[in-house]
């Protein structure tokens, strides 16, 4: 047999396993792997990022849009610390994700030699499986154990540490798949008891009402979900990250849940009968004061996770496995209905947002500009098919609340780890992970500064994205607390900009800055038009705020329409 | 917060590096001290066995140990209350042997605490007694308030359970079943 070198090893295991695109960064303890993937240039492709942290955002957002494992390949020391955010982000938000960091020779480990990290203990807390590869024989082996582990039961990252001298060691390769792990079982057996139970819940319900999170997504069980609403009549809201899983359209579809979410879906919450959790956590920002949350209703959560049963939220059903089975095993068992009444029920609320908040914010009559406004106008312009991409704050918000969607996989934003910077380099990947589809990328001034430098990524690969600064010379979140509950000590959230447009022309990209209403117009049209990646920046009003909101640790129904009047 | 109990939490692990650290992080994120560790080979090759005892709320024993169980190197994890436990921990007490036997009651003590001598030389004697906290601990209060107690360890809680169910060996079973399958 022909030995090859440990490095060749894990690009071949990496092919085997169904790779052909890794995001990285190269440097001292990773050199063996980088002049391997020189010889592999046309099997895998490697994306050049600009910082590491870049490279695990950038694996982030293809996986998201893809529903791919997405790959990292960084070097020791800072190079893996860069990626920690990533890692972070990529487990509280279930991203499938392996980042490979180079490590020193194993002689070295442990005595603090140059670039020297503990990545095995400080990425422990935040992967779901975190191994160090110190001999080549193990390459084969670990990696495939890692995307077995990263892509099954809940996804979440792996970190793979991988010392140098095991990168260059020479051995005979052999490739297994992993497809079991005596200690990990990620479909949980089903409970035919419990999914009857839940059926009958449901049957018996006047109010039923369903939270759709991210779960449903990841599950690939958005059919599914339709065929149960549909067949029994049930009204849905979204968390943040389950937002897609249902096109914004459909019927039953009602809206986002929590902080900033629709009015209906949050009162619903407290006044439904039957409330149906699909694949979501009850996170605070879903949820606010859990003392006052759904206390009338049967609460039934399926989820694959154990340890998120119950963990914020008493649950009366538990329905513990794969949404995609248990879903349609439920819906089997479901009554067709038709609850008119109650989903009349949604509609004073939806006038009463349409009216209060959504009208004066997508259709101002006069002054700056919104942000709302911008991201209707965006996404009239792309027919409810485009990737969205957000960074964290009011960008994010607005952007979640306001673009349209008919496929799902079409939010791609940091919802549990609200990583600023984060929306720049995973539109990069959400770009690679779907290039037939449109990316636009909502930023804030804030978090887009964070993370600019990946405008170069951009560059060299010559991807398309549409970047829509909305800029308010504010870090705009912060400061809408700072107004709302720090009586207007704007301390340290007031922003001096650069040019904007001249970084992106720096870049060779084509971009302007809008103003006014006709500016917005032709603005948009022509970063339509463009081929190529366009910076659109659109002067929205300085100290404008996204509502509703749900003040933190408030009650759900406890919701401000404005800064003027407050509707309790 | 609930009342809190002594829980007894018990894992079946891989032997793989870095496990202690996972299962701590867990105890360390819900502020849960750790009172007791032991960790050792259980009766099955390659498998671990940790036994933690803590303080605790049973809602919060019942989300740690859920997180706990969900670690992918994590066999099996779950949690019990002493009511429920054979269990047991060692003590060993290093004494003056002057003043060992100078006591008059030695034989006594040593049958009133079911206690046994390990080793006894010009400099010291070690005793050592099993039992629970509260029996190890009366001994070393009475050496303590008469002769003294150069040095004083104790071991962890080690633990047994009493139910018919054996949860690891069962879980083994059920998972060798679906392989073949």
């Amino acid at each position: 047999m022909e030995q090859i070198t440990g490095s060749e090893a894990l690009l071949k295991t990496l092919i085997a396993e169904g790779v052909d695109t890794i995001f990285g960064y190269p440097g001292g303890a990773v050199i063996p792997v980088y002049d391997c993937l020189y010889d592999y240039k046309s099997k895998i492709r490697h994306i050049l990022t600009r910082h590491e942290q870049g490279a695990t955002h950038a694996a982030q957002g293809y996986a998201r849009v893809s529903g791919k494992v997405g790959v990292a390949l960084v070097t020791s020391g800072p190079g893996a610390t860069n990626t920690l955010t990533g890692i972070a982000d990529a487990m509280i938000d279930s991203t499938p994700l392996v980042v490979i960091t180079g490590q020193v020779t194993s002689s070295m480990l442990g005595t603090d030699a140059f670039q020297e990290i503990d990545v095995i203990g400080i990425t422990l807390p935040i992967t779901k499986w975190a191994y160090q590869i110190r001999k080549a024989e193990n390459i084969a082996w670990a990696i495939s154990r890692a995307f077995y582990i990263a892509s099954t039961g809940r996804p979440g990252p792996v970190v793979l540490d991988f010392t140098k001298d095991a990168q260059t060691e020479l051995i005979d390769y052999e490739y297994t798949k992993v497809r079991h792990i005596r200690s990990y079982q990620p479909e949980p057996d089903l409970n035919i008891e419990r999914i009857e139970e839940a059926a009958e819940a449901i049957n018996h319900a006047k109010k039923p009402f369903c939270l759709v999170g991210q779960g449903v997504i990841l599950a690939n069980a958005e059919e599914e979900l339709k065929a149960m609403l549909l067949k029994n009549d049930i009204p849905a809201g979204s968390t943040m990250l389950g937002m897609s899983a249902l096109p914004t359209d459909f019927p039953l579809n009602k809206g986002m849940l929590g902080m900033h979410g629709n009015i209906g879906p949050n009162r619903k919450t407290n006044e439904c009968d039957v409330l149906i959790a699909i694949g979501m956590r009850f996170d605070d920002r879903v949820t606010g004061n859990l003392q006052t949350y759904a206390k009338q209703a049967t609460i039934i959560h399926l989820d694959i996770d154990n340890s998120e049963i119950g963990k914020n939220v008493p649950v009366d059903i538990k329905v513990l496995g794969n949404c995609k089975a248990t879903i349609p095993l439920i819906t089997r068992l479901l009554e067709q209905r038709k609850r008119t009444e109650w989903l009349t029920e949604f509609e004073p609320d939806e006038k009463e947002e349409y009216e209060k908040v959504i009208c004066k914010e997508i259709h101002p009559l006069e002054g700056y500009l919104h942000m709302g406004e911008v991201v209707n106008k965006v996404s009239e312009a792309c027919d409810k098919d485009a990737v969205l991409v957000t960074d964290v704050g009011q960008n994010q918000i607005a952007g979640v609340r306001y673009f349209k969607y008919n496929r799902t996989r079409s939010v791609i934003t940091s919802g549990g780890l609200g990583t600023m910077g984060f929306g720049l380099p995973a539109a990069v990947g959400a770009k690679v992970g779907a290039p037939d589809r449109t990316v636009c990328f909502f930023a804030g001034d804030g978090g887009l500064q964070m993370t600019i430098q990946e405008l170069g990524t951009i560059m060299q690969e010559n991807l398309d994205i549409k970047i829509i600064l909305l800029n308010n010379n504010f870090l705009g979140m912060v400061r809408q607390w700072q107004e709302l509950f720090y009586h207007k000590r704007y301390s340290y959230t007031l922003m001096d900009n650069p040019d904007f447009v001249a970084i992106a022309k720096a870049y060779g990209f084509s971009g302007r800055e809008v103003k006014t209403r006709e500016e917005l117009d032709e603005g948009v049209k022509e970063m339509f038009a463009c081929k190529g990646c366009y910076l659109l920046v659109a002067d929205v009003e300085e100290e404008g705020s996204v509502y509703p909101m749900v003040p933190a640790g408030g009650t759900v129904t406890n919701i401000m329409l404005g800064n003027d009047e407050q509707d309790y | 917060m609930t009342d809190k109990k002594l829980y007894t939490v018990i894992i079946f692990s891989e032997n793989t590096v870095g496990l202690l650290n996972q299962i701590t992080i867990i105890f360390t994120r819900r502020q849960l001290n750790i009172e007791t560790l032991s960790v050792s080979p259980s009766a099955i090759p390659g498998v671990h066995k940790f036994t933690i005892t803590t303080f605790s709320s049973e809602e919060m024993m019942d989300r740690v140990v859920k997180q706990i169980d969900k670690r992918v190197d994590i066999l099996k994890a779950y949690y019990n209350t002493d009511d429920n436990l054979v269990y047991q921990e060692i003590a060993l007490y290093k004494l003056s042997t002057e003043r060992f036997i100078k006591m008059d009651s030695v034989e006594a003590l040593i049958r009133k605490y079911d206690a046994r001598i390990l080793d006894m030389n010009e400099n010291c004697v070690v005793l050592e007694k099993s039992g629970h906290y509260e029996e190890t601990q009366a001994l070393f209060k009475e050496l303590s308030e008469s002769i003294g107690v150069l040095q004083f360890i104790r071991s962890g809680r080690i633990a047994i359970t009493k139910s018919k169910v054996e949860r690891l060996s069962d879980m083994l079973a059920e998972m060798e079943k679906k392989i073949e399958n």
